[in-house]
């Protein structure tokens, strides 16, 4: 197998190292692809389809963070047909989630001229607020399903393994086993997942309640939990 | 665990009424990039503040070190610094004490609130009237490796170049005194000798006494990976079943104590069967034959007896090691911690000579430290034998380097070496140690056999305690200087790779506290009058940056650190000159002393062995979320999530006694006695009781035995016989307080 691959993006002739992705490749040949579940230092796993090129000769569109080059190939990363599904991704996403803490999708909303009204009957995913731990919360209303929670907390960083999809469809959401309570999973709470977190659905619990007006102190006071037990000094 | 429920957690997991859509989101007013102030793996952190408050701590995914990942600690256990039972004014004592009959005064009702200018004041005055009175060998200091490595040099620049002392120490004498003792005579150095992230890149690594993914948790998520993506083999020799064993090729359940015979009878068997890198041996060490027939009586069949490990298991183990291109050997506290701890490390040491797995990348002996700036201190001279670079005081060119860089008339400083950690408390008597300076310690945990501690710490005659809290031994204290944290200051520390990084200030100092290193250059100047020296030391740093370049005149492993240079990504020392790149492993071509020296270890029992009426062996340690003497997250929200101690036994101890889990029990030895929940647990070897050190209500160091190494002097914190009995549930502290959590 040769070492290097010599392609076309968007007319432009490059060569890369056999084995890039189309989304590296197109970055060294100085374009931007968008992405969403994709995160640098996570495995991709091609879950948002944002990233999708068109390939000539391809039937369907290829997810750029995992579709890797090939001899010859002619790529297109932003021609009609891309920007219209990628438009449609963007316009399902914020049918059925709240993606106002995602400043990227904000931005890619306004990029592709998304319709936010396009799907605008459709139900919107509401689960209440996880507030089961003085380290963070969990508000998966702003769940994109984007998977790197999932992946940190298994081999991508943490080996913990607390967390999975749960659910099927429209139901899906992210879950410790059980649905139990996060103290009484297997999690150790290193916050790698809230790290990775496009969205703010997982949100240190502080920054969350500055969010709702509390002041410093109160903030403080509420992380601490009630009934906290003086320190017995003998 | 079967009884009580779990307690509240705020909110209770209850649904929370939800804003509309378009919650205002909080923009930070600045975010403050520093290292994180908990352990040796030195991770950075991305602080986001609003209000003064840190709200957030985010990392940087480009960090060397840690890869933007974190541990709870590192990401949520900051806010001790707010904590309400912090002192940010200085105090006096309202009672006078005196020698044996100090006491402790917690409540804050005994203090009196001063001024920085008296308590200052009034610390020189104690301080010049004892040393004038009874001289040098009267002046003691704690070091700290909380401590930024300026403020710890200038702290032990006061008291030799003041007092004249070398009463010098810090808590590395309780940590790894046997681990350096061991290196410091086999190859001349001390640090860990390569990076602890190029375990991704060998082939074999040793875990031993360590327990990584809870104690150095994102070194233990670089070895997870290890393992699991890089195909590296892990043998973990430890008598508990740590959660690295879950990963491991090999576990060796030995009992506590027992390193030297199963390290002996590895090396026994690379030797036996020609696994020896012979031209390594040749090259590179000094006493390999006479070190060989120490090791006739060794036999794996003689270590299983002792040790309790199936003797295939260290074979197994002796020819994964030696067969490996690139072997590395992790340790901690497991090895150190014995009245042969040096001893222990030395059969480690051993090992990578036998095999050559030193002087290489991913390779090594290292040597996982602590605190996040033990080695930083150690460095800096917070140690009764050495100067900054671990220059010998007894070496006459030493001291006058140091007297010429001081200002020093010449012959002033003390040659003599000082007293240790555990000796200076020893000595507190008439005629012996009278006053203590204690930056940022906790001796009243952190020290073994507590109740005679408490002893000691009551015959002195004058201390000083400068911290963010009152803890237990500051309560001893006569003058309390309120410190600032390290999200309120500026400095350096050293991590356990011997990286040099930023500390940054993020907020401003909560209330009249002030940074160590002002601290201790406005006391400096106080003492330095009243002594009336002919020469001043110079005490008028404008910045920590100014201190740094004083000691890299003469420490030439930091000699290359500037502030400028690490601004983002930190250097590993040593770094000789102003563009050397740093040094990512150690030893390429020799090893400080020349040529590595193997020497020979015969094994010798732990000093109190289990008997009849103390039938178990307790060992101690660390929990993830909570560190050393509990100051810090003992005050934090970490504390919700970990609120109290509970003791591990072997189900298999538990059924014979008819224990249940979470069951009270009482666990004592000969020195004390205290009340805990059991934990039933596989994670405890049958006849190893485990308990962490950092619940005052239940302290481990009540219990353990307060036999020292006789080389290293560190204590022999990881075993001791104890005896356990039932316990009703109204002798525990707090019976409401349950810890329970799935990651057990």
């Amino acid at each position: 197998m040769p070492d290097t691959v010599s392609l076309h993006i968007d007319g432009q002739p490059i060569t890369v190292p056999a084995g890039t992705t189309l989304l590296n490749a197109a970055s060294l040949a100085g374009t931007t692809v968008p992405t969403i579940c994709y995160h640098q230092h996570c495995t991709a796993n091609a879950l948002c389809r944002l990233c999708v090129v068109e390939v000539e000769g391809a039937r369907v569109l290829a997810p750029a963070c995992v579709a890797t080059v090939a001899e010859g190939m002619r790529v297109h990363t932003r021609n009609e047909r891309v920007e219209r599904s990628r438009r449609t991704i963007l316009e399902l996403l914020h049918s059925a989630t709240d993606v106002s803490e995602a400043p990227e999708i904000q931005q890619q909303l306004d990029d592709y001229h998304a319709d936010l009204e396009r799907f605008d009957d459709c139900e919107h995913r509401e689960p209440e607020i996880i507030d089961d731990n003085p380290m963070f919360i969990r508000d998966y209303s702003k769940c994109i399903l984007c998977w790197r929670c999932v992946q940190v907390c298994a081999a991508d960083a943490q080996f913990t393994y607390a967390i999975n999809f749960s659910g099927r469809g429209f139901e899906t959401s992210i879950s410790t086993f059980f649905e139990q309570s996060l103290t009484e999973s297997s999690c150790v709470f290193c916050g790698q997942c809230v790290g990775v977190c496009p969205t703010g659905a997982l949100k240190p619990k502080r920054e969350w309640l500055l969010e709702q007006g509390q002041a410093p102190a109160e903030v403080l006071a509420a992380t601490r939990g009630p009934g906290k037990k003086q320190r017995d000094r003998k | 665990m079967s009884t009580p429920q779990l307690r509240q957690l705020p909110n209770g997991g209850h649904p929370v009424q939800r804003k509309l859509h378009g919650n205002s989101t909080v923009a930070p007013d600045r975010t403050v990039s520093t290292t994180c102030p908990y352990c040796g793996v030195g991770c950075n952190l991305q602080l986001h503040i609003k209000d003064e408050l840190i709200y957030k701590v985010t990392s940087d995914f480009e960090h060397p070190v840690n890869q933007g990942n974190l541990c709870v600690k590192g990401r949520f256990g900051y806010d001790f610094i707010y904590s309400n039972k912090r002192v940010t004014t200085p105090l006096i004592r309202k009672q006078a004490q005196t020698p044996g009959a100090r006491t402790q005064a917690i409540d804050r009702s005994e203090w009196r609130e001063v001024s920085w200018d008296e308590a200052l004041d009034y610390t020189a005055d104690r301080l010049v009237e004892i040393y004038k009175r009874d001289g040098e060998h009267a002046m003691a200091v704690y070091c700290c490796a909380k401590a930024t490595n300026e403020d710890n040099y200038l702290l032990q620049k006061i008291y030799r170049a003041l007092f004249r002392t070398n009463n010098v120490d810090h808590c590395t004498r309780l940590c790894h005194a046997g681990s350096v003792t061991a290196l410091l005579k086999s190859i001349n150095s001390a640090a860990m000798s390569n990076t602890a992230a190029e375990v991704i890149d060998s082939d074999c690594f040793i875990i031993t006494g360590s327990n990584p993914s809870e104690n150095h948790p994102i070194i233990g998520l670089q070895m997870k990976a290890a393992v699991e993506k890089y195909g590296s083999k892990l043998i973990v020799i430890d008598p508990r079943k740590i959660e690295m064993s879950d990963f491991a090729a090999l576990w060796l359940p030995l009992k506590p104590g027992t390193n030297v015979p199963v390290f002996n009878a590895m090396a026994h068997v690379i030797v036996n069967e020609g696994l020896v890198n012979r031209e390594f041996v040749e090259a590179r060490t000094t006493g390999y034959a006479d070190y060989v027939k120490t090791l006739d009586k060794f036999t794996p069949g003689y270590a299983e007896e002792i040790s309790g490990v199936d003797r295939n298991l260290i074979i197994e183990a002796a020819r994964m090691y030696a067969r490996a291109r690139r072997g590395m050997i992790f340790w901690g506290m497991g090895i150190s911690q014995l009245s042969h701890g040096t001893a222990s490390s030395l059969g480690l040491i051993h090992l990578a000579f036998l095999t050559g797995h030193v002087g290489r990348k991913a390779t090594g002996l290292n040597p996982l430290r602590g605190q996040n700036n033990v080695q930083g201190a150690s460095d800096m001279g917070a140690m009764p034998f050495f100067y900054p670079g671990y220059q010998l005081v007894d070496d006459e060119k030493n001291a006058q380097n140091w007297e010429q860089l001081w200002n020093v008339e010449p012959g002033g400083l003390n040659r003599k070496r000082g007293l240790t950690t555990t000796e200076i408390l020893t000595h507190a008597h008439p005629g012996g140690v009278r006053a203590l300076h204690i930056m940022g310690e906790n001796p009243m945990m952190s020290e073994p056999n507590l109740n005679e501690t408490r002893e000691h710490m009551q015959q002195l005659e004058f201390i000083v305690a400068q911290d963010l809290f009152v803890n237990e031994s500051g309560a001893f204290a006569d003058v309390f200087l309120p410190a600032t944290s390290w999200a309120e200051k500026d400095g350096t520390i050293t991590n356990t790779d011997r990286r040099v990084q930023r500390v940054r200030q993020a907020i401003a100092p909560r209330g009249q506290s002030r940074p160590d290193w002002e601290i201790l250059c406005d006391l400096a100047q106080r003492i330095e009058a009243r002594l009336g020296r002919p020469n001043s030391a110079h005490w008028n740093y404008n910045s920590p940056a100014e201190i740094m370049a004083e000691f890299g005149k003469l420490d030439t492993n930091y000699a290359g650190v500037t502030y400028g240079r690490i601004e983002r990504h930190g250097l590993q020392t040593p770094v000789p000159h102003a563009t050397h790149p740093g040094t990512p492993f150690l030893f390429a071509n020799e090893f400080p002393s020349g040529r590595g020296k193997f020497i020979p270890v015969d094994y010798v029992p732990i000093m109190e062995p289990p008997d009849e009426e103390y039938p178990f062996i307790l060992t101690t340690g660390r929990v993830l979320e909570h560190w050393h003497g509990g100051s810090m997250t003992r005050n934090s929200a970490l504390n919700e999530i970990y609120p109290a101690p509970v003791v591990e036994v072997n189900p298999v101890d538990a059924a014979w006694a008819n224990f249940t889990d979470g069951q009270p029990v009482r666990v004592s030895s000969r020195r004390g006695s205290v009340v805990l929940r059991m934990h039933v647990t596989e994670k405890a070897r049958a006849g190893v009781l485990f308990m962490a050190m950092h619940f005052a209500e239940a302290a481990a160091n009540l219990l353990t035995n307060d036999a020292l190494d006789p080389q290293a002097k560190i204590p022999e914190y990881k075993a001791c016989a104890v005896k356990i009995e039932p316990a009703a549930e109204q002798d525990l502290p707090h019976p409401d307080v349950l810890t329970k959590r799935g990651r057990w």
